[in-house]
């Protein structure tokens, strides 16, 4: 571990060696696994293939806390918040972004199937050549001036939310050299207790990169990647108009009793 | 049967064109009678400021009253929702105006919740922020009494001679700050020291 550059930008290691370095923590994982180590459901903090975390995780465990009264409960949001149109970023500028129009489509539960109603969705993204609106972003592909990339959306009182978009492309960054990301689009989220708070990214089924990508490996559990996979989904696609994906999230369980969740 | 839960990605270094919104630092305005600042630095395991976090802090009123009212994304000046959201500068400086929140339980001492993300961080982490003035409380809370004595101080806010909160967020390090757990919320942390 000593001679890993903690540049997060130093582009040091090639596509192998990362890749190495991703299947012996997955293999140690199912090791672990196998000897009846706990399931692993989230990404890892600790993850050295992602260089980035190699001095932002935590090295020391997380403390157990009995949430009290605030992370009992989530800030409100409403349609002060939020305006409808906020759920359709193809016409946000004069014209019509290039690229595939989508639909995503999903439902917000918790970890006991209670839909998560009324509460705020952020969604961003790069645009079909792969590029963000982030003055950072200044890889040679181009901006689409008819695309910022960014949503809102309240979930409705199923938890169902929606929105238009184009299908993002993958990008390159520099965590090593010729490493590009899988298609995403960032989401955050709320549920009804403040520790169900959650950022996370959805994916695209089948995109050829993910074995490659040490952000989506950072999850060490097969199954639990795969909950970060979006299904396409025929009956959200429109006749000469869209393709749709649906992607269901499920957020911690909420730590209320029934009778609070209740007078909500 | 419980649903699984969906794992959590890196905030990742491109989300200041989408998350961050007018007025997200600001759930008081200066002028507010009660108006306190809550400000500090993020640093990363070899003390240098990490210039691409994320902070949101979600708390109670001056009264001790979880705010029910919607309104955070675009404030009209009078509600207090109590949720904030600031992008570090290129410093890794954040700052909040605020009011300090009163205790929400009798005998547990008033606290923000700081919630961080950031570019490397593949999940977020939680914290609690106490204010430094009240020994007495903070001496009779169980959950700080539950935190080692030497790692306690990373929990509690330090104020100033202007009356500003102090408090900076260390990701590693011989002050790295206590990071909460709770019930119920799927994290993983990877291999750690102790
Ligand atoms: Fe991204």
């Amino acid at each position: 571990m000593g001679e890993i550059d903690t540049n997060p930008d130093a582009a040091a290691a090639s596509q192998e060696e990362i890749s190495a370095e991703i299947s012996a923590l997955h293999q140690e994982y199912e090791q672990a696994r196998a000897q009846g180590a706990p399931e692993e459901t989230s990404a890892r903090l600790n993850f050295p293939p992602y260089r980035s975390s190699l001095l932002r995780h935590p090295t020391k465990s997380l403390h157990h806390a009995d949430p009290e009264d605030i992370e009992l409960h989530s800030p409100a949001f409403g349609h002060r918040d939020v305006s409808p149109l906020e759920a359709d970023l193809t016409i946000q500028h004069g014209g019509e972004p290039i690229g595939e129009r989508i639909v995503v489509a999903g439902r917000l539960l918790d970890a006991a199937w209670r839909p998560v109603p009324h509460q705020l969705v952020e969604v961003w993204q790069a645009n079909a050549a792969g590029r963000y609106i982030h003055k950072r972003d200044q890889h040679p592909a181009p901006i689409d001036p008819n695309f910022t990339g960014v949503g809102r959306i309240l979930t409705n009182a199923a938890g169902e939310y929606s929105f238009t978009t184009i299908k993002p492309a993958p990008y390159p960054w520099k965590n090593h050299h010729n490493a590009w990301r899988s298609a995403h689009i960032h989401f955050s989220l709320f549920g009804t207790d403040f520790t169900q708070r959650i950022v996370t990214q959805m994916y695209f089924p089948g995109d050829p990169l993910f074995e490659l990508d040490p952000i989506y490996q950072s999850i060490t559990d097969t199954a639990a990647r795969k909950r970060l996979i979006a299904d396409y989904d025929h009956t959200l696609s429109q006749h000469e108009w869209n393709t749709g994906y649906r992607w269901d999230i499920v957020l911690g369980g909420s730590n209320r009793t029934w009778t609070e969740q209740e007078e909500q | 049967m419980d649903l699984k839960p969906t794992p959590a990605q890196t905030v990742g270094p491109f989300f200041g064109f989408a998350l961050p919104f007018d007025g997200g630092e600001k759930l008081v305005s200066r002028s507010h009678p009660s108006a306190v600042r809550l400000h500090g630095t993020v640093y990363d395991g070899h003390g240098a400021a990490v210039p691409d976090a994320l902070l949101e802090i979600w708390q109670a009123d001056e009264h001790g009253r979880v705010p029910r009212e919607e309104g955070s994304l675009h404030r009209d000046g009078y509600t207090f929702t109590g949720w904030g959201r600031t992008p570090v500068d290129s410093t890794g400086h954040y700052s909040f105006t605020t009011v300090e929140p009163g205790t929400t339980r009798a005998g547990t001492a008033p606290y923000f919740l700081l919630t961080v993300f950031a570019r490397g961080l593949m999940d977020r982490l939680y914290t609690r922020v106490y204010l430094p003035d009240s020994p007495h409380t903070l001496e009779a809370d169980p959950f700080l009494a539950s935190v080692p004595e030497r790692r306690r101080p990373t929990l509690i806010s330090q104020r100033d001679d202007q009356g500003n909160l102090r408090f900076d967020v260390h990701l590693q390090g011989e002050h790295e700050t206590v990071f909460l757990s709770y019930p119920n919320t799927p994290q993983v942390t990877g291999p750690v020291d102790d």
